[in-house]
């Protein structure tokens, strides 16, 4: 088996992160300008990369498939950004926001990792401010904290239900700057469709024009995935209808190591499905669970006669009321982390509780809050949230209790990197959401940003160097080389073939079939059974695609479905990996629920002694197996316990 | 409780911006009431699709209002003829069944048409390139708490900042005026002390290039402010003449 190099730095753990950038190799700013980075993605991760190593002196060369950097999916994130900032003097610090991190993650993520992102998450507040986010402030001029689940203090900051958006508009004003000054090549409309290793190294990529249809070459001394999760392998989860998983899958079939697969969140606060024709969930942000009580009616005849229509949930009484999560968990009540809180709800609805016309929901409600702050309050904290809300549901939030359900959301899992976030191919780095690093099993509320504008601004502009120090002697090579042309060559014939398939079914069509399997068998709760019937039929969808896909069209120009197309063969492929993983790792731990390893209560049963490892998948070739190899997971500093939100 | 409708579809069809385009009539049958309007145009290309037809080319990503992506003129409303919503909010219970729909791209200047509904609204980043921002690098900042920003100045500014960047405003402006978005952005930023120390220079850097590119200049007929699908108010317009013509006043 490979020997995984995670590349800690020595040294007690509040050490390391200083011993590393002490010690690191670095590149002078007359040898920055020769050397090319691309940065592959414009949300957080990516847009702050960019931004960075541009300022810095590198010429950068930055990607997105949408119109703007502005429209990516970071833009949708809701409720907050932590940091360890202990401004309400709750006792929060550094080693909290460590500790509360790994033990959400229920000990599978790296400590020096995590360690960092939390020393680092104190910077980015302070940068965002300068930047002009327009965080929340209280009447002394002060910056607002709220709650997430999974932690006992206020550490999470927020402008408004619009965090997300509000960051990356800061990260993309920054990108802009660096555009302006000619320090950036900006690629919009424009997809990686392969990456380019020469001499084992990462050395560019190939792009498809989504305007022209044009395939064209990229060099870079270094090449930066910064894309996103693969949440959309489900069809319906909380991801934007672009986001897709298909350059960290490049990437995968380039050699890189492809950790935790199976690792997903699933997020217990979304408006529940509607009908067949849905083509994505709405999440409303768990901020709301700061004030918002979870509960489903106490007895069966009440539920049937709210699905029936026949009862409205606020007729029933508060004694007939299940307030659910207060009584498991009574410690953190509404504000356990997410992967309880949902298989709680899912718990509740199996058990024949669950409210709405389809029986899969569960009320959110605010009355309690409502009744002791005011209407007022409510909306000055979740305004956007609930008009959305009603928009959707045309149901009003403040006179009826919200129905929610679990939903995909954010995949842990990712790209396999070390502590400088470059995956075992030389020169190709994963950052955000595409790599596996920080969340372990599970992702704490409001951590996604920290970690997107962690790697972004504070951490790979600085580990990316250890690298290029070794390359400033290496010109810019020639995309005509046969790398490059090999890889262009494979991409053409690659959409000349699904062009050719002419079949019966819709992109789309396939895809709800993929969702379907992905949530019944490699959802929530999860059983080896299922799993094999799930790695059977994704097989079945697999050459269904491969032989019955309809793409009207040609490969020059815009052609949405065959855009859509290219990303579904990799979801396909990473479905399978997915059920692979959840296979193997015969524990629950976090995100991921294996019916056959649970305590009596009904709660994850971790098996550290056989699985306190990272799953790092490494591709053997196209229909060949993969093959498993493990970083085991050493905790020096914690003691891994069972995580207990009683 | 969910109701079924069918629709006509009077869809701009354009197969590039130079190609001359038509209004091509569709129906749709049995959509779902609860459906949003842009699930009703994943049934109308599913069905294109069936038929062996091109589907209709549009923009659209987060479906939950928030990415600025989609961008439909709809019975003559950009996004339609519901308040506060951008194109992916707006849900089929606002039509009647066997209503008449007319959907069309942004048509203005500034955002030519690339194909069907699908805009280039390449010029706005433009625009924030010229100076939608506070020139500060990664790093070397102060502590976030160091200024005190009152709450009124820190909500104003974040109302402000909620533009989406859709374009909603200029495809509705009879001037094609991209007044809204530019003083959105100008706003925000000199509502807070970090972005006053360059005011004057990004208000007029912003202003010209707004101006270079075509866009129409703005006659205060609050169009803009009412089709705005996140309520930016035209009082950041009179808030960003008062910059501008300050910074001219210096020169």
């Amino acid at each position: 088996m490979t020997k995984i190099e995670s590349k800690i730095p020595e040294g007690p753990l509040a050490q390391k992160w200083t011993n590393y950038k002490n010690n690191q190799k670095l590149v002078n700013p007359a040898n920055k300008r020769k050397i090319d980075i691309i940065v592959v993605g414009t949300g957080l991760a990516g847009a702050s990369a960019a931004a960075s190593l541009a300022e810095m002196g590198f010429k950068v060369k930055n990607f997105t498939i949408q119109d703007s950097p502005r429209r990516a999916h970071s833009i949708a994130a809701q409720g907050g950004i932590n940091a360890a900032k202990n401004y309400p003097n709750d006792g929060d610090s550094v080693y909290r926001l460590f500790f509360d991190t790994i033990k959400g993650g229920d000990y599978r993520s790296r400590e020096a990792n995590v360690y960092r992102l939390a020393e680092v998450s104190n910077s980015i507040i302070d940068q965002c401010v300068a930047q002009g986010v327009p965080f929340a402030r209280e009447y002394g001029g002060y910056l607002a904290n709220r709650s997430f689940g999974g932690a006992q203090v206020s550490r999470t900051f927020y402008a408004r239900g619009q965090t997300g958006q509000q960051l990356l508009l800061g990260a993309y004003q920054a990108l802009m700057r660096q555009v302006n000054e000619g320090n950036v090549d900006l690629h919009t409309r424009t997809e990686l469709v392969e990456i380019v290793i020469v001499e084992g190294k990462a050395r560019g990529i190939i792009t498809r024009n989504l305007i022209t249809g044009k395939l064209e070459r990229h060099f870079g001394h270094a090449v930066v995935i910064a894309t996103g999760g693969y949440g959309n392998t489900f069809f319906l989860s909380t991801n934007a209808m672009g986001s897709n998983g298909s350059a960290a899958w490049k990437a995968y079939q380039n050699g890189a190591y492809f950790a935790n697969p199976a690792y997903v969140q699933i997020h217990p606060t979304c408006i529940p499905v509607h009908g067949e024709f849905q083509s994505k969930l709405t999440l409303m942000s768990e901020s709301l669970r700061n004030d918002g009580r979870i509960w489903v009616p106490k007895k069966k005849e009440d539920a049937e006669a709210i699905r029936a229509g026949k009862l409205k949930p606020t007729a029933i009484a508060e004694e007939d009321r299940d307030y659910y999560l207060e009584r498991r968990y009574p410690a953190f009540g509404n504000l356990v982390p997410r992967d309880v809180a949902s298989r709680a709800a899912k718990e509740r609805c199996d058990a024949g509780y669950g409210v709405g016309a389809t029986g899969l929901a569960v009320y959110l409600d605010f009355k309690d809050a409502i009744d002791r702050l005011g209407r007022d309050a409510i909306e000055a904290r979740y305004g956007n949230l609930f008009q959305m809300y009603e928009k959707i549901v045309d149901e009003n939030p403040y006179e009826t209790p919200m129905m929610i359900y679990p939903a995909i959301h954010y995949t842990m899992g990712g790209l396999w990197v070390d502590y400088e976030l470059q995956t075992n191919i030389p020169g190709l780095f994963a950052i955000g959401e595409a790599n596996f690093s920080d969340h372990g099993a599970n992702r704490l509320g409001a951590s996604a940003l920290m970690q997107g504008l962690a790697d972004g601004y504070f951490v790979l502009p600085f580990t990316i160097q250890n690298y290029l120090a070794d390359d400033i002697r290496t010109p810019r090579m020639s995309t005509d080389l046969p790398e490059f042309e090999e890889k262009e060559k494979m991409v053409k014939e690659k959409f000349e073939k699904l062009l050719s398939i002419k079949g019966e079914h819709s992109v789309d069509h396939i895809h709800k079939e993929l969702g379907h399997v992905m949530w019944d068998f490699v959802g929530m709760a999860r059983n080896k059974e299922g799993l094999q019937k799930a790695l059977d039929r994704i097989l079945e969808i697999k050459k269904e695609f491969w032989t019955n896909v309809r793409i009207p069209g040609k490969a020059d120009g815009i052609n949405l479905e065959l855009e859509k197309a290219g990303r579904l063969a990799d979801f396909i492929e990473i479905g399978e990996l997915m059920a692979r993983d959840a296979l193997n790792r015969e524990e629950s731990s976090g995100g991921h629920f294996r019916e056959e390893y649970q305590t009596e209560e009904g709660e994850a049963l971790r098996r550290d002694d056989e699985f306190a490892y990272v799953s790092c998948w490494e591709y053997k070739g196209d229909d060949k197996e993969p093959v498993l190899n493990k970083e085991e997971l050493k905790f020096e500093f914690v003691e891994l316990k069972t995580r207990n939100y009683k | 409780m969910e109701k079924t409708i069918n629709l006509k579809l009077k869809v701009w069809r354009q197969d590039g911006p130079k190609a001359k385009g038509h209004f091509e009539t569709y129906e749709v049958k049995n959509i779902s009431t609860d459906s949003s309007f842009l699930e009703m145009m994943d049934v109308l290309n599913e069905q294109l699709i069936q038929e062996g037809k091109e589907p209709v080319a549009f923009d659209h990503d987060c479906r939950e209002g928030i990415c600025g992506m989609c961008s439909m003129y709809i019975n003559g409303h950009a996004h339609g003829p519901d308040e506060d919503v951008t194109t992916c909010q707006l849900h089929m219970r606002k039509f009647k069944d066997g209503e008449t729909v007319t959907v069309e791209p942004w048509r203005s200047a500034g955002f030519p048409i690339i194909k069907d509904l699908m805009v280039n609204r390449n010029a706005f980043d433009q625009i924030i390139a010229a100076g939608g921002y506070v020139s500060v690098g990664t790093g070397g900042v102060p502590d976030a708490n160091a200024i005190p920003i009152s709450k009124e100045d820190a909500d104003e500014a974040m109302d402000a900042a909620s533009c989406i960047g859709c374009g909603a405003c200029v495809a509705t402006c009879k001037n094609g005026s991209a007044m809204l978005f530019v003083s959105a952005k100008v706003s925000q930023l000199a509502l807070l002390p970090q972005g006053k120390v360059e005011r004057a220079r990004r208000a007029k850097r912003m202003v010209a290039k707004m101006d270079e590119l075509g866009f129409g200049s703005c006659t205060n007929t609050g169009a803009c402010e009412v089709e705005c699908p996140k309520g930016v108010s035209i009082t950041n317009i009179a808030r960003m003449n008062r910059e501008y013509l300050m910074a001219k006043f210096k020169d």
